[in-house]
């Protein structure tokens, strides 16, 4: 007798996305050492893997992770306001406001890929 | 609306089953006199909670279609959409019997956060002076509404984690004396909620708020607890007054 209904409001898959997020955050940052170290030991190899970034599938991924650094950004402004200030009004208009920025963010970088 | 309503109610303790009931749909019926008929007319042995009827003496919260709700405000037409119901005991506490939760532990939990009353005057003294718009005063009355349903505790998630957890209705419940200037307990009371179980623990998710019946927000009332817990820490760094 487990009812889950109670999950289902906006705060809670806010708290979801800022959760998730932070943990591909936290997974791609040691890739992203290892490739700024490759910068320090050999500019080939450097660009041989920029140019591995230019191909259609990894932009994709790249866009999904600026939406994923706006989403945890902006998640954690929220919750800023929310426990340094006590914001109390719209704050699931904060949610999709906050939902919305990272959308916008991840669609201008593609808009801007070469 | 058709004449009947198809009921599952929850039968047992933490184990048990669902039983099925066919109960006759009324205009402005409730969830609880849904209840009521189910105990009064088909099965006595049904137990539960109510006492009020009216929203005030917070007895009668269950499980409604997966959420938690304080019954006798909850009407049937609200809650039944598909025209059944699904009827259980409160989540994150002891089942007594069937409906009724054992709320022990989720008393004792305002208790353990300190939220009782420090009284610091004796009869001689004269009244403290409170202001409807003290800024202190308008925070208390943002969270003194509370009527001890344990909704909210039902709701979060945090509650179901970690055992130790105080609970939204208890932090809330502090922070509202935290605001109060007729009351000397303060200092037991950070100390109180600031430990494992306590405000830090909330990860403002905000179930409690969703479904307080009260429209109170423990989330922001655990926020404040935050902020005087962080602020007599640095004092306790740096000094200051008090
Ligand atoms: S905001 Fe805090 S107290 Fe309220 S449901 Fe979430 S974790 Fe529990
Ligand atoms: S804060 Fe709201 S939901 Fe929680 S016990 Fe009080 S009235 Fe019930
Ligand atoms: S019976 Fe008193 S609040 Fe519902």
């Amino acid at each position: 007798m487990k009812p889950r209904g109670h999950r289902n409001h906006a705060h809670y898959w806010a708290f979801v996305l800022h959760r998730v997020s932070g943990l591909l955050l936290a997974l791609f940052i040691p890739v992203h050492f290892y490739v700024l170290g490759m910068a320090i030991e050999s500019a080939t190899r450097l660009d041989g893997f920029l140019s591995w970034t230019n191909t259609p599938l990894v932009k994709l991924a790249e866009t999904m992770l600026v939406v994923l650094l706006a989403a945890h950004l902006t998640g954690g402004l929220r919750l800023m306001a929310l426990e340094f200030f006590g914001t109390r009004e719209s704050s699931k208009t904060a949610v999709a406001i906050g939902t919305g920025i990272a959308l916008v963010v991840g669609l201008t970088f593609l808009l801007n890929v070469r | 609306m058709s004449n009947t309503i198809k009921v599952s109610v929850w039968r047992g303790q933490t184990e048990g089953a669902f039983e099925d009931f066919e109960v006759p749909r009324q205009p402005s019926q409730t969830v609880l006199d849904v209840i009521t008929y189910i105990q009064r007319n088909i099965d006595p042995t049904l137990s539960y909670r109510f006492a009020c009827r009216v929203g005030v003496c917070g007895s009668c919260a269950m499980t409604v279609n997966g959420r938690p709700r304080w019954t006798c405000r909850t009407h049937v037409d609200k809650v039944a959409t598909d025209g059944t119901l699904q009827v259980s005991p409160l989540r994150n506490l002891e089942v007594v019997k069937d409906l009724a939760c054992d709320m022990t532990e989720f008393f004792n939990k305002m208790n353990r956060a300190e939220g009782k009353f420090h009284p610091t005057k004796s009869r001689d003294d004269d009244f403290d002076m409170v202001l409807p718009d003290d800024p202190k005063r308008k925070q208390a009355s943002q969270g003194i509404e509370c009527i001890g349903c344990g909704v909210c505790y039902a709701a979060c998630d945090v509650v179901e984690w970690n055992k130790d957890y105080l609970g939204p209705a208890a932090l809330n419940r502090a922070w509202t004396l935290v605001n109060d200037v007729r009351d000397g307990g303060n200092a037991e009371r950070i100390a109180a909620v600031s430990g494992d179980g306590g405000c830090h623990a909330c990860h403002s998710q905000q179930g409690c708020v969703e479904h307080c019946p009260k429209h109170i927000s423990p989330t922001h009332s655990i926020a404040g607890l935050k902020r005087a817990v962080a602020k007599s820490a640095l004092k306790g760094i740096f000094g200051g007054d008090d």
